[in-house]
């Protein structure tokens, strides 16, 4: 919702004093509009123009952190509906919902603490726990509160529930900390507001649909309150699909500030299976957070994948350290590989040399996140880069022959890699990385 | 003050294509509105799933998917009438995989009569597929097309470098094609424009962009299907209007998550959870950026996206 500098002109005093640096105020007003100034280099700007220029630079997605220290969750900010279009901004985060009738709860907070594993060079994990007031009891709650607190300290708490003694109870176990308090209702929301307010909490606004919704908005918006999520009560696919697409619409679309912000759901099925497929439809129609009734670990792996393809730059590839990786039970005599480091190539490449079953080495090497023929096509594959990053990488240090197995796709290079490898054999390997297993077991048999 | 719904409108619309005759046709695409936002327009077919038999016996499939189709599956014939009477499919896509050149190298001629004998035996629909070698292809699909004219087949998939015989083939024998290009917007215009020069109606054809396993590249598919689709609708680009299918079995079960001992990785879980939900979840992602249909293979996966697809009625 970028201003342009005429829109801004209308609201400058227009007496072109150069009290600003700039020689008029349309000038100024340029400059502002290409965010090159600010509005506080201006003397005589009224108040007006301080609240209307205010609100237009305000992003369309408010940002909702819950949790503190280096494992807090940031989420919001969005600016697009399609990742194509721009990189969505704050990957959503997820939450396992425990009961506070739970006999389990240490147990099941301290898997959330434990749920961290490594994909592609990054550490992701499931970031919440939303404790649920299933009994209904603010003391029980709070108890439950305290469990999850001690069991999981470093992991961002939900308080779900619409009872704000309940959460009043439960809020001295998470201070300092930010929880999400979820949430207000059209009768509490005054309440829940100052509750928030006094916590340094944020705080979901659930109701059913959109409109019910936007009403508590604008009020905690009035209240001068705005760290928000909203939560219209969309848990079928098609609702959150709908809902979902509708609110970021509104927000960056149209600029509707009352639905400007982070949106929560919960993925929840008897079936895990169907659970993890639901929860796939919330990652991908713009839920900001995702709760799930279980975290088994086959089922986070999934999702923690799917969030991880979403949220990509599909500007800036992916990319693997440069290394040379030993694949299964690789010895001196175990052939080598070489391959670019963009990491489709790798984990493609990477697999099919497991799935031959024929242990290895794999020279991974830098062009910058380029597939073999993009990198080859952009001159960072070339026969000196190769030459130089086999000598300088050690590779020779691991195998006992000197033969080097290049991607056929760069059959070309062999004999330039010749001359730059004095001694060494270069050998043409396949196209398709799917070939890899019939040629390196044709190659075992045939040693 | 009430919410006024924001509407896209929408300048053009997905084709619908029939696969199958009789009363068990599918009918796939149709809409006129992105992915099941049927507040600002219409949808009237749901993502359609069939599941994926082979020519021959499958051993190179990893033990989990195995153990789905035991006893089954060394027949087609067996194995396609178990997936439409027991497991209640929708379709049957017909891989030719014995076909190709490094296995079986079955010819045409054999393909012919798998072909003969898979409809015989069945009456929903079904899509024949190559072994995907180009050349071996175009041969061996032109012998199934003839061998199951009449049935309205989907044939799978005609390539740049193959397309010439395989359309020609499906317009004799009165088929849909299914056209494949490799992960790009612009290679996928293309070759409709090259079916359509030789005279194939650009309503009979199913577009498939090149799907990708999650965890190895899903998001190139799913930006490029999110990109055909609104190229379709609001552009009104009518090569980009064929339906899309996205033929994910192949791809999510060569893997390593649908493969690896829980004891190599303990991290990973239990191995048949995750492996099944690596394939359902790489078919929901696909289903949100505008897939009308999927090859699928576990029966459990299948049917989890089943589910997935009625609550998004």
């Amino acid at each position: 919702m970028a201003l342009s500098g005429v829109e801004i002109f209308k609201h400058l005093p227009k007496t072109n004093c150069k009290k600003c640096g700039f020689p008029t105020c349309l000038a100024f007003a340029m400059k502002l509009a290409a965010k090159q100034a600010s509005l506080d280099a201006c003397p005589d700007a009224s108040e007006e123009a301080k609240s209307f220029l205010g609100a237009a630079s305000e992003p369309p997605m408010r940002a909702i952190t819950i949790g503190a220290g280096d494992k807090a969750l940031k989420v919001g900010e969005e600016t697009v509906l399609f990742r194509h279009e721009k990189k969505f901004v704050n990957p959503c985060g997820f939450a396992l919902a425990i009961k506070d009738t739970d006999p389990d709860i240490e147990a099941k907070a301290a898997s959330v603490a434990a749920s961290e594993i490594e994909r592609v060079g990054q550490k992701l994990r499931v970031e919440l726990i939303s404790v649920l007031n299933t009994s209904g009891d603010p003391a029980k709650f709070a108890a439950a509160v305290a469990k999850v607190a001690s069991a999981a300290p470093e992991v961002g708490v939900i308080l779900a529930t619409e009872d704000p003694a309940a959460v009043e109870a439960a809020l001295t176990h998470v201070s300092g900390k930010k929880p999400l308090i979820c949430g207000a209702n059209v009768g509490n929301l005054e309440a829940m507001v100052n509750l928030a307010k006094y916590a340094g909490a944020s705080l979901a606004v659930r109701g059913n649909g959109i409109d019910a919704v936007i009403e508590m908005t604008e009020k905690a918006a009035g209240m001068g309150f705005k760290d928000l999520v909203i939560d219209t009560g969309a848990r079928k696919a098609k609702d959150m699909v709908e809902q979902f697409t509708q609110i970021r619409r509104a927000a960056v679309k149209k600029g509707v500030k009352s639905l400007g912000y982070p949106v929560i759901t919960c993925a929840f099925h008897d079936d895990p299976l169907v659970e993890q497929a639901l929860a796939a439809v919330a990652i991908a129609k713009y839920a900001s957070i995702v709760v799930l009734s279980d975290i088994s670990k086959w089922k986070t792996l999934a999702l923690i994948a799917l969030r991880q393809n979403i949220y990509t730059d599909p500007q800036v590839p992916m990319q693997v350290k440069q290394d040379v990786y030993k694949v299964g039970d690789a010895k001196a005599e175990s052939p080598l590989l070489i391959t670019t480091n963009f990491s489709l190539t790798y984990f493609i490449v990477l697999g099919e040399v497991e799935n031959a079953k024929v242990p290895s080495w794999l020279a991974v090497m830098d062009v910058e996140g380029l597939s073999v023929l993009t990198a080859w096509a952009a001159g960072k594959f070339t026969a000196s880069k190769i030459a130089q990053f086999i000598t300088e990488s050690g590779a020779d240090q691991n195998v006992s022959h000197k033969e080097l197995i290049i991607p056929g796709y760069v059959a070309v290079l062999s004999g330039a890699l010749e001359d730059k490898l004095p001694g060494w054999k270069i050998t043409v390997g396949p196209r398709e990385a799917n070939a890899l297993p019939a040629f390196l077991k044709n190659k075992a048999a045939a040693a | 003050m009430a919410f006024v719904v924001p509407k896209e409108t929408y300048n053009g619309k997905v084709f619908e294509v029939e696969v199958g005759t009789g009363p068990k046709a599918v009918k796939i695409g149709g809409e006129n509105t992105l992915p099941f936002l049927t507040f600002e327009g219409g949808m009237p077919n749901m993502p359609a799933v069939a599941h994926e038999v082979q020519d021959v016996a499958p051993d190179d499939w990893p033990e989990t998917l195995q153990a789905a189709y035991k006893g089954v599956s060394s027949d087609p014939v067996t194995w396609a009438k178990h997936c439409q009477d027991e497991l209640g499919a929708q379709a049957i896509a017909l891989r030719l995989i014995g076909t190709h050149p490094d296995r079986q190298d079955r010819t045409p001629e054999d393909a012919a009569k798998t072909v003969t004998d898979v409809l015989a035996a069945v009456d929903v629909p079904v899509i024949i597929l190559g072994s995907n070698h180009a050349e071996k292809d175009a041969q061996v699909l032109r012998a199934a097309c003839d061998a199951a004219k009449g049935r309205n087949c989907l044939i799978g998939k005609a390539q740049e470098a193959n397309y010439k015989t395989i359309i020609a083939a499906a317009m004799a024998a009165g088929h849909k094609v299914i056209a494949m290009s490799d992960l790009d917007v612009n290679l996928a215009k293309q070759l409709n424009i090259l079916i359509t020069q030789m005279g194939f109606e650009k309503e009979n054809i199913v577009t498939d962009p090149m799907s990708s396993a999650l965890g190895y590249g899903i998001e190139y598919t799913y930006s490029v299907m999110e990109r055909i689709r609104a190229a379709a609708l609001m552009q009104n680009d009518a090569t980009m209007s064929p339906p899309m299918l996205n033929d994910i079995g192949m791809y999510v079960w060569k893997v390593k998550e649908t493969m690896a001992a829980e004891a190599d990785l303990p991290e990973w879980g239990t191995l048949e959870d995750r492996a099944i939900g690596w394939e359902s979840t790489t078919a929901a992602g696909l289903i949100m950026a505008g897939s009308n249909m999927l090859i699928m293979r576990h029966p459990k996966a299948i049917d989890a996206v089943k589910k997935v697809i009625a609550d998004l009625a």
